[in-house]
This record gives structure tokens, sequence and C-alpha cells, in this order.
């Protein structure tokens, strides 16, 4: 059977209807657990479960591990950020398998070579990797969970990331345009 | 009632089983919303593509509307819902750091993985790239500890700041969203899209 080119490309959902699918899915979550949602904590946790597997020693000493300590006990993979995070991939699977978007590919503007684009890529995750941990957050458990609770921090977060893209978006215009 | 975790309604194992499922749900809405998609983000940056905006700032109403009105009929207690604290030199510097790698690698944090999930090679190596982020947060920890504590202001609600109540504040917020909306539209039909 052959399947016309329209059924491949699936369109997007409404951003409105997105944005308030997402906003119940956050309330949800502060329902339930509390708290908001968030991606960098369950990296973070990754990041301690690595290193004191790796290094015990050291990293007991680390003021890091000791931070992270203060607000969790025990094993820092059974966290409600690491739990949630797996959803998360179980969910864009299933949304990408429905829409017909699954496909492994390097996604860049046609004046940039893949190469430089995944060289971008990986110095974009290290800065928003560093970032988030010194804004005790990234884009989901800083500003979006923060506004959500009226966090003045959250605001702030907010404002500093968007403000800081806008101003750097003209020197990186190739990379995306 | 709410939050049924800390009221202790549900036990720790089921908090943690619909952290899952309410994972599942936050990668599926951001999926069909088009964020697997680092062009389709980065295009709130340039115009051509303003979903990021539409999505954050609905989503950030709808929660909080939802908190306030939940809390309105005694479904939650907010005094028991955890607020952000306000470091005010790491949420200002954190998030330009934060900035920065936003609009160089075109994902945030939640995205990349959703990226990930659907097969975006470059969404692999952010993420790479973010556990590098950390790592160097982790072990130079003491260089930047100063800078993570300082300025420590509590948890202060945006509205006690400025002063309103969390109503007129939510109503203000509302307005000037619904201000942003119509610029993005606006935006959206000047500069030219592509399918991508």
């Amino acid at each position: 059977m052959v399947k016309s080119k329209e059924t491949k490309k699936t369109k997007y959902l409404n951003p409105y209807l997105g944005g308030v699918l997402l906003g119940i899915v956050l309330l949800a979550a502060n329902f339930v657990a509390g708290r908001g949602l968030g991606a960098s904590g369950a990296i973070k946790s990754t990041v301690v479960t690595a290193m004191t597997t790796v290094a015990p020693s050291s990293a007991e000493k680390s003021g890091f591990v000791k931070e992270f300590r203060e607000s969790h006990t025990g094993n820092p993979m059974k966290t409600w950020l690491v739990f949630e995070m797996l959803g998360v991939i179980v969910g864009g699977f299933l949304s990408g398998a429905f829409a017909g978007r699954l496909k492994f590919k390097v996604e860049h503007s046609p004046k940039i070579t893949s190469r430089k684009r995944l060289l971008l890529a990986l110095g974009g995750g290290v800065l928003f990797g560093f970032g988030s941990q010194l804004g005790r957050g990234c884009t989901s458990g800083s500003a979006l969970s923060g506004m959500a609770v009226l966090s003045l921090g959250g605001f702030i977060t907010m404002m500093a990331i968007f403000g800081t893209a806008y101003v750097l978006a003209y020197f990186f215009r190739k990379n995306w345009i | 009632m709410g939050p049924l975790a800390i009221n202790e309604i549900i036990s720790e194992n089921t908090n943690l089983f619909l952290a899952f499922i309410i994972g599942i749900g936050f990668g599926f809405v951001l999926e069909q919303s088009g964020f697997s998609s680092s062009r389709k983000l980065a295009g709130v940056f340039y115009g051509y593509d303003t979903v990021v905006l539409k999505v954050f700032f609905t989503a950030a109403i709808t929660a909080m509307l939802g908190l306030l009105f939940f809390s309105l009929f005694g479904w939650i207690d907010l005094k028991l819902v955890y607020i952000n604290p306000t470091y005010l030199t790491s949420a200002i510097v954190g998030g330009i750091i934060m900035g920065a790698g936003f609009i160089m690698g075109g994902y945030c944090p939640g995205t990349s993985f959703c990226g990930a999930s659907i097969g975006k090679l470059d969404a692999f190596v952010f993420i790479g790239g973010l556990f590098i982020g950390v790592f160097i947060f982790g072990i130079g920890y003491n260089l930047w500890d100063g800078m993570y504590l300082a300025k420590f202001l509590g948890s202060p609600k945006i509205s006690e700041t400025l002063g309103l109540t969390d109503g007129v504040f939510a109503f203000l917020l509302i307005i000037m969203a619904l201000a942003m909306f119509w610029v993005a539209e606006w935006a959206e039909k000047k500069f030219p899209r592509e399918e991508y």
C-alpha cells in the first residue's frame, strides 16, 4: 500500500491548546506532589549517583553532593524528577510515534553543516547544564514551575533566560534561519 | 486535600508512579506542540515561529489560575506547595548562562529529552552537554558556591514583592500575556516561515 505524503507530515497541536494541556499537567504535579515539573534535577541526580559510585570518598567531601543530600534522602535515583523524566521520554516517543515523526536525524539550518550543529548543541548543552545548577532549575523547574507558584526567583530566571537569548539571537542567526 | 503526597493521602511509591504518569503527559504535550524540534524552538527568538512563547505562557497562566482556584475551593493547601526560593545573584547569572545555552543549542533540558525520544541526534548531543555542564558545576562547586548562595531572599512571591494580591497579579499577567500573543501573531505574519 502506498501512503500519500500528506499522512507523513502530521501537524502540530494548536499552541494555545498545548499550553492549556501543559498547564493542566503542571497543576497535576503540584496537586499530587506539592511541587512542579522539572528536567535538570533528574540530570543532577544522575551526576550525583555517578560521582558517589565512581569516587565515593572524594564525592562525599564535595559541597555539591552534600548540598544535594541536604534536600534528598535515600537513593538519588529514586526521586520524583527521575521518574518524571523517564515518563517524558516515553510520552515524547508515543507522541512522535502517533504523529509519524520518529526518525534519526540532525536538525539544522541549510546554511550550516551537521557537524557545526552538533558542536553548537554540545556547547549549548554544557552551558545550559551549568546554568541550570547555578539557577536552581531550568526552563521547566525554575522558570515555568516557579511562575505557576508566583515565585519571584522563577520570574527573574525566566526573564534572564529569554532576555539573554534575545540579545544573543543576532549573533547566532545563521544557525537557525 | 492536596498536595496528596505531602498530606500522606498517597504513599511515597504511588507518588513516584504518578511522577512517571505525569512525565508521560509532560513529554506527550511537549512533543505534540513541536518542542521536539530545535528550529521550531529557536523560532521564537527570530519571530518566525512563536510556539514557545504561546505554549509557555499559556501553561504558566493555566497552572497559576488552577492553583489559585484549587486553593479557593479548599482542594489544595498552597502553604504546602513548594515555592522556588530566590537567590538573586544566581537566579540572574544562572538564567543568563542558560539563555546563552538556549540560543546556541536550540534546546532546554526538558525539550532535549523530548527531541531525543523521537530520534533527534542533536538533542542526544545536547543531553551529553548537559551532563558535562552539571558535572563541571559539581566538581568546581567550591569555586562558585559564594555566588550560588549570595543574596538569599527566602521564598517570596512576586505578588508580595510588588505589593499586590495574588489575584490582581494573576490578572495583570494574563493581560500581559494576551498582549504578547498579539505581538507573536503579528510577528509570525511578518517574518517568513518554512516547514522544517
